[in-house]
């Protein structure tokens, strides 16, 4: 295992942790989303690394100097925080708060609470690309160098504030910003092809001005090429897509190859089953 | 009664333009974004002055509305502009997550709003506006009553750090507030001293409402009205200050009267200060098209909607 594998094995063990603990929450999307999210605040992103009360990472809304993620999907929130502690934002003992009133770990990430790491409120599906377009532009007046990353679900591409975006961001040359679509076929009622056909999404993003990549997101190597790929490609007047085909729970037998764990958590049993699965790399919180 | 006159008359959107305008010189920050409308939004000075800090984002106003949320991100200070109806009821989910809930510096500001709009029709002519917007927590909601006052709002928004729903409109109309007016956020402006009855009136309607103010002293009646030009925060002191003495009220807005600025004001007396109140606003149903004169008269928000409602007000006093 390389690191970033070992990182993403723990997070994984976080993310069925989290959604157990309070029996609620979407562990499907999480588990599929791990590998990117670990390979992108482990390694692709420049973030301010200065650490500020309580030895955590010094959080600044306004992001100058740094790399930014967006996470559309507001849904898959468990992987996010899980990546966000593991990182050094906040205290990994805090996913244990997960969805628990007064947590700063609400179902939904939101910057309402207050924790470190989270720029937007999402959830209500569609608006993550639009919000990070904006966040792109406020760099380039800013004479910011750095990227802006947005991470949607592909069930989600049937709202249409997406594709008002989409078709804003070629037009106006936003090449400081990454989108990634995870492409997982799935949705809640079921597949997306039988919900409400996406049919070829990059061929889409491609027609409305995008430069379009595509990656096997479960695939650390391939990932990780493809990153730095992409840091040779941004600044060259078109934003970058790249449709990430993943597996809607990733690393666990038995929340593979369906829609089922979308939304469900595990009981008892399972997570044991889960766990056994997943080795426990950085230690469990 | 305290005389108010005016040399002309312009819209309240021009005032948006002119203080867009201002900012533009004096604040590097402030970014302007139009969704297709940069002529009814007065926005031409602002772009050719600031070109580089103007954003056109084409007929797709939710997009619109999540990028004004980015571009906060970084320090900017975005005035999302298009018209009322498009800045809130069609976008009102991106304004309330990526905006409201996620407490975003963005300043939603929408023109033709209310009957005013005029000829276009009920499509176009937002009439819950204001109550969609004010339920929002943390929503800051202004709607000022001339060209003076409207710019001076536009100018002062930019240094409030938060959430902004700033509504203006189309018709020419008076322009008879102080030209160096400092607009302060929530703090009613006391428009005349009376003792009989508090006219608490907002955007278009003030006018009106001064207009009223002559009606009824010709009648013998004293009328104190109150210029609501901040529907949220309210400046509730100022309304039970007014109410106290006069023992009765009524408010007047180009708005429903469901959710608008009446029911703020009824909270306020139900809770604090039980007295009558009379709404004048639109009653439950669509405008439809006609000239903005036409359509106030018919929708019962004229001077004289606001004298008879007074009377009535009145009336109720034990």
């Amino acid at each position: 295992m390389t690191e970033l594998q070992s990182i993403a094995s723990q997070v994984r063990r976080d993310i069925l942790r989290m959604v157990h603990g309070c029996q609620s929450g979407h562990p499907g999307g999480s588990l599929g989303c791990a590998d990117l999210l670990v390979a992108l605040y482990f390694q692709q992103m420049k973030i301010n690394n200065r650490k500020g009360k309580g030895g955590y990472l010094s959080f600044n809304m306004d992001g100058k100097g740094e790399d930014l993620f967006y996470l559309s999907n507001g849904h898959i929130s468990p992987v996010f925080y899980s990546v966000l502690a593991r990182r050094g934002y906040f205290d990994v003992t805090e996913l244990a708060t997960f969805r628990k009133l007064n947590s700063r770990l609400q179902g939904h990430p939101t910057t309402h609470e207050h924790l470190p790491g989270i720029r937007i409120a999402s959830g209500s599906l569609g608006q993550g690309l639009s919000v990070a377009i904006g966040s792109a532009l406020s760099k380039k007046l800013n004479g910011d160098k750095t990227l802006v990353y947005c991470l949607m679900g592909d069930g989600e591409q049937q709202e249409g504030q997406v594709w008002e975006a989409v078709q804003f961001a070629p037009n106006n040359n936003v090449d400081n910003l990454v989108a990634f679509v995870d492409v997982n076929g799935q949705q809640i009622d079921g597949s997306t092809k039988k919900v409400n056909d996406n049919r070829d999404l990059g061929a889409k993003y491609k027609a409305f001005g995008w430069r379009v990549l595509h990656v096997d997101g479960n695939n650390m190597d391939e990932l990780t090429t493809l990153l730095r790929k992409i840091k040779r490609l941004v600044g060259k007047g078109q934003p970058i897509a790249v449709m990430m085909k993943t597996e809607m729970g990733q690393g666990v037998d038995f929340m593979m190859h369906s829609h089922k764990w979308h939304g469900v958590a595990p009981n008892d049993a399972q997570l044991e089953q889960a766990l056994s699965q997943l080795e426990e790399t950085l230690g469990d919180y | 009664m305290k005389k108010y006159t005016f040399t002309e008359k312009k819209d309240t959107r021009s005032g948006f333009g002119a203080g867009m305008q201002v900012l533009g010189q004096t604040n590097p920050n402030v970014v302007a974004l139009c969704a297709d409308l940069v002529g009814s939004l007065k926005l031409d000075a602002f772009i050719k002055e600031n070109p580089e800090r103007f954003i056109q984002c084409g007929i797709s106003e939710a997009n619109m509305i999540g990028m004004a949320a980015g571009l906060t991100i970084g320090g900017k200070i975005p005035f999302a502009t298009t018209f009322a109806n498009f800045a809130t009821s069609r976008v009102y989910d991106q304004v309330r997550q990526s905006v409201a809930y996620s407490h975003k510096n963005v300043k939603i500001c929408a023109s033709h709003a209310g009957l005013t709009l005029g000829e276009d029709g009920a499509t176009h002519q937002v009439l819950e506006d204001l109550g969609m917007m004010k339920m929002l927590p943390g929503m800051t909601v202004i709607n000022p009553c001339d060209y003076n006052q409207t710019k001076a709002a536009t100018i002062a928004i930019a240094e409030y750090d938060g959430p902004v729903y700033l509504r203006f409109g189309r018709p020419v109309i008076p322009v008879f507030t102080d030209p160096d007016q400092k607009f302060e956020i929530g703090k009613a402006w006391m428009v005349n001293e009376g003792t009989d009855v508090s006219i608490f009136a907002t955007g278009h309607l003030v006018w009106e409402a001064i207009q009223a103010g002559e009606m009824l002293e010709a009648e013998g009646i004293n009328a104190e009205i109150i210029n609501i030009h901040t529907i949220k925060p309210l400046d509730e002191k100022a309304i039970l200050a007014s109410v106290k003495k006069t023992g009765c009220a009524v408010s007047a807005e180009e708005h429903q009267v469901a959710g608008g600025l009446g029911d703020s004001i009824a909270q306020v007396l139900i809770q604090k200060h039980l007295a009558p109140l009379e709404y004048v606003g639109v009653k439950d149903t669509f405008g439809e098209s006609g000239t903005p004169a036409q359509l106030m008269e018919k929708y019962g928000l004229s001077a004289k909607a606001i004298v008879e409602a007074a009377k009535r007000a009145i009336s109720r006093k034990k």
